[in-house]
């Protein structure tokens, strides 16, 4: 297709690739052994596979710190940007490129902290981005400071005494945000959820929040230790209009039927702290869709040039 | 164009009443005019009616805003001054000028505070509001007193106007339309085309009701009236036809304009005066041509969003002031390294911090080109008319996409609420940026495969089949991959830098006005002060002095040749709205003395010794003020 057309090639119609896992694997991962950010590089290029997304019109954005480093290696277009500003950037792409399927990778430094600001105004904007906040609950890159979500007590290089405040529940925060329209928790050392977790953002039209509860094998591995031996503390959410995972029933017994469309249990069960909850806790796909109400029909360069004409002759003298 | 002055500029002082008697014309050919009021007055509306009719009537004009900085400052303040300063002539005008001719003030405050700067000519007109001379509150009776006893001690011709009397008789509340009363007097005196000025008062009310509409009718009917019925004189400023197709705006009109006919699609900013206009404007019309204006959450979100849709394949444009800048500084040196198109514009206002946030400086020059941590090579252009607004937001797109680098505009306060009349732009098909390329990359090409004379490469687009790479911050090979290969890090820096080398070679060196062989003193400009300098230097030629000019519009690369301009005149020195210490004030030594922006990069790109003369003082340049510069800078025995 020439350059000069003014239809995008999508890449979709009329196209028999068939695209498998290889095609999905991009750099070898820096990632230490253990990382929970490999488990959720795993679901992802399974997703993509079974999704069939197309390489080239699928964008992975990121911000800094050590899942950031999530784009180099999926072999999509990637943007590894600068520290909290992955929101505004994956944004920019969204506005401009509605046709291109983005993802968004955070931290937790990197959302909950320097990114506060973008996440709080991504969760109104409700663009259809999918968003991995992946939580490990500490700056690992820069050697263990806390961040927002390290446990209250939970001592660091910046808290050697122990953090002192009780840490920021993002699911909580997510919840509380005007025009939210996706939120969902998982962890990554339950693959089969963190997969259909993925995939249910991944279907979502707007903008879909997960918040994924990992491990860092240097410095937080104790945190999520009894809840990876005794899944009777982690409680499934489960429904018809949201997540069932059949293959989880025989190992996580402690399961809620849980509605997403119900915000407030949703923003009731998120405020208990007496279990960990994975599942959706809130979808709507009716929430107006900033993007949806921004796209404007593409012009061509005469109708740009007659409609500049008749905009100058207003300032005529 | 410049034009000179003719002392002939101004109203003698003091005609006799000459009721029912013709009114006397004095035919000047040029005239300045300022319309004062409180804030909410709308002096401004008056103000630009005024200029903008004038202009198609074939006078050159300029006209500025005085602007408080809040929207609702204390009533009968001279803090809350606001109003429009419109210069007309009988020639092209390319800046404010120096002192008003004529005012119309709607309280004897405003006023008072604008005579204490000396912003008024010695032979001045005012039209004065009365109605405090007889006002209920005593401490009001009083400040009328004391102020125009303090006023009577000037030459001034004062004439008290009972406006907000007159205005009872059409309107409920005088206070809403005392502005198209002040109108219509100054269309009587000027002999505005009153056709004209009802039109231009239907497209300043276009989203009001008809009743409004005809109110301000009714009240620019009384004004014109009462002024025929009262005055005594009238002034004419014969217009000059320029002979081609011409439009009238202001300069955030004009940046906005010309984002749109540069093909971007996207605008992302925040709100930050005195750059917001900007996005008003284009807010108003953007979407018919597919475009978006969207309103960030904060100033770093605003770049983000600009770099992302860049990144997609659509160059876009963010637009801020000083304070806004200073937060993007992370995203420029990421729109640097990953070598993405960008155009930044800065509407500079007075600083550092919060600083003067609607009055006019030049201060952000050396945080445009050096101000990210790290080398961070890129484009700063600076407009230097309102025509240039429009044109620089075509090349800063074009050099954005060829050299995949963001590119930084600095206009400023003065051109952002300026109006000037120019040649109508014709818009071209070239101006526009074509549809992102979504054509397969052939195989073996990377995504910044450096040349490597020039430092350009070619990008892929998301949506390329085959051109799926990584762009990162983090230093990077030509593959986009990290990398941790020394030579990479000087190589891929070079490549960078090397781009601007390329750009400079397709610059032509700048004019100089004056004498282009060289003599005594060279002024070097830069952005907004052009109108002014060029004026100063025509005037003081006249008197004999060997000055000459030159203006530059890149500051980033520079333009080539400056070193070989320089070499021609004994002295050489910049003119500049920004701080550099007074080489006699205590402490200052030719070492630490603090230079003007422009002068410091020209000392350091040419070992020239460049000298400065700069002020801050919140206010456009006058050619009066620069003509003494020159007179005091010409080095001895410089007189031809």
């Amino acid at each position: 297709m020439s350059a000069g057309c003014s239809l995008l090639w999508t890449g979709a119609e009329e196209d028999d690739r068939v695209f498998d896992l290889h095609d999905w694997e991009g750099a070898e991962p820096r990632w230490c052994p253990g990382c929970g950010d490999l488990s959720v590089l795993t679901a992802m290029q399974r997703l993509a596979v079974a999704e069939q997304f197309v390489p080239e019109t699928t964008v992975f954005v990121s911000g800094i710190g050590c899942s950031s480093r999530f784009p180099h290696y999926m072999k999509a277009y990637g943007f590894h940007g600068i520290h909290g500003r992955a929101l505004p950037v994956a944004t920019g792409v969204k506005l401009s490129r509605p046709e291109l399927t983005v993802f968004v990778a955070m931290g937790d430094g990197d959302c909950t902290s320097i990114g506060a600001a973008h996440w709080l105004h991504m969760i109104r904007y409700n663009i259809d981005v999918t968003a991995l906040l992946m939580d490990n609950n500490i700056y690992g890159l820069t050697k263990k400071q806390s961040s927002p979500t390290t446990p209250q007590g939970f001592a660091s290089n910046t808290a050697p005494r122990g953090s002192w405040l009780p840490a920021l529940d993002p699911i909580q925060a997510t919840l509380g945000v005007t025009n939210a329209s996706f939120v969902a928790q998982t962890a990554e050392w339950v693959p089969a959820h963190l997969y259909a977790t993925l995939r249910a953002a991944y279907h979502h039209k707007g903008f879909s929040f997960v918040r994924i509860l990992q491990r860092c094998p240097q410095y937080t591995d104790s945190i999520y230790k009894e809840a990876v031996r005794k899944p009777s503390i982690v409680e499934l959410l489960v429904h018809e209009n949201g997540l069932t995972v059949p293959e989880l029933d025989r190992l996580y017994t402690n399961q809620r039927r849980h509605d997403p469309r119900d915000l407030d249990e949703a923003r009731r069960l998120a405020e208990a702290s007496d279990v960990i909850r994975l599942g959706i806790f809130f979808q709507d796909e009716s929430r107006p869709r900033y993007d949806l109400i921004r796209a404007l029909p593409q012009r061509t360069v005469e109708e740009k040039i007659r409609l500049m004409n008749e905009e100058l002759d207003r300032y005529a003298v | 164009m410049v034009t000179t002055i003719k002392a002939e500029a101004g109203v003698a002082a003091a005609e006799a009443d000459t009721s029912g008697a013709e009114p006397v014309v004095h035919r000047c050919s040029e005239h300045t005019v300022e319309i004062l009021s409180d804030s909410g007055e709308g002096a401004q509306k008056c103000g630009q009616a005024f200029g903008t009719v004038s202009a198609k009537m074939g006078n050159g004009a300029w006209t500025v805003e005085i602007i408080p900085a809040e929207i609702q400052p204390p009533a009968r303040t001279p803090a809350g001054a606001s109003g429009n300063r419109i210069r007309i002539s009988s020639a092209q005008v390319t800046n404010w000028g120096d002192r008003t001719n004529l005012v119309v003030a709607f309280n004897e405050q405003v006023l008072l505070s604008r005579h204490e700067i000396g912003a008024f000519a010695d032979d001045a007109v005012i039209l004065v509001e009365n109605m405090w001379a007889t006002h209920e509150d005593e401490d009001i009776r009083k400040a009328w007193a004391s102020a125009m006893a303090q006023l009577a001690t000037a030459h001034y011709r004062v004439i008290e106007v009972p406006m907000e009397e007159q205005c009872l008789t059409v309107v409920e509340n005088a206070r809403k339309g005392k502005n198209m009363f002040a109108l219509g007097l100054l269309a009587w005196i000027y002999d505005r085309d009153l056709e004209l000025v009802r039109e231009q008062i239907a497209y300043t009310f276009r989203k009001k009701s008809a009743e409004v509409y005809e109110a301000n009718i009714a009240l620019l009917d009384l004004g014109v009236k009462w002024a025929s019925e009262h005055l005594d004189f009238r002034i004419q400023v014969p217009a000059a036809p320029v002979g081609q197709a011409m439009v009238v705006m202001n300069g955030n009109q004009a940046l906005a304009l010309g984002g749109i006919a540069s093909g971007m699609e996207l605008a992302a900013m925040y709100p930050i005066t005195p750059a917001t206009s900007v996005s008003h404007h284009l807010s108003d019309v953007f979407e018919s041509y597919g475009g978006v204006v969207h309103q960030a959450e904060d100033e770093i979100a605003a770049i983000g969003v600009a770099i992302g849709a860049s990144y997609a394949g659509k160059c876009a444009f963010t637009i801020t002031s000083g304070p806004g800048l200073a937060l993007k500084t992370e995203f420029i040196g990421l729109a640097t390294m990953i070598e993405v198109p960008l155009v930044i514009v800065d509407v500079q206002r007075g600083g550092p911090s919060t600083g003067l946030p609607t009055k006019v400086e030049q201060s952000d020059l050396l945080a445009a080109v050096f101000g990210q941590p790290g080398d961070t090579p890129k484009v700063v252009l600076a407009p230097a008319t309102i025509e240039e607004c429009f044109h620089v937001m075509i090349t800063a797109r074009r050099i954005a996409d060829a050299f995949r680098v963001p590119v930084l505009v600095l206009s400023d306060a003065n051109l952002a609420t300026g109006v000037q009349p120019f040649p109508r732009p014709e818009p071209r098909p070239e101006w526009f940026s074509p549809p992102p390329d979504q054509s397969p990359v052939p195989e073996g090409l990377r995504p910044f495969d450096w040349d490597a004379r020039t430092g350009l490469s070619q990008r892929f687009i998301p949506g390329q089949p085959g051109g799926m790479h990584i762009v990162t911050g983090l230093h990077h090979d030509e593959n986009g991959k990290l990398t941790y290969d020394q030579k990479m890090y000087q190589h891929s820096s070079a490549m960078r830098s090397r781009k601007l080398a390329v750009l400079q070679e397709m610059l032509q060196p700048p004019v100089v006005t004056g004498d282009a062989d060289g003599g005594d003193l060279l002024l070097v400009g830069w952005g907004s002060t052009r109108g002014a300098i060029e004026e100063a230097v025509e005037q003081a030629r006249g008197e004999g002095l060997s000055v000459s000019s030159t203006h530059l519009s890149f500051l980033s690369p520079l333009q080539p040749g400056l070193k070989q301009i320089f070499s021609k005149f004994k002295k050489v020195m910049t003119v500049e709205i920004n701080y550099s210490d007074d080489p006699t004030a205590p402490y200052i030594t030719e070492e630490n003395r603090r230079r003007g922006q422009l002068s410091f990069l020209l000392r350091a790109s040419t070992l020239v010794d460049v000298d400065c003369w700069t002020r801050v003082l919140g206010e456009p340049l006058r050619p009066a003020t620069l003509v003494d510069v020159i007179r005091a800078n010409v080095p001895q025995g410089g007189a031809r």
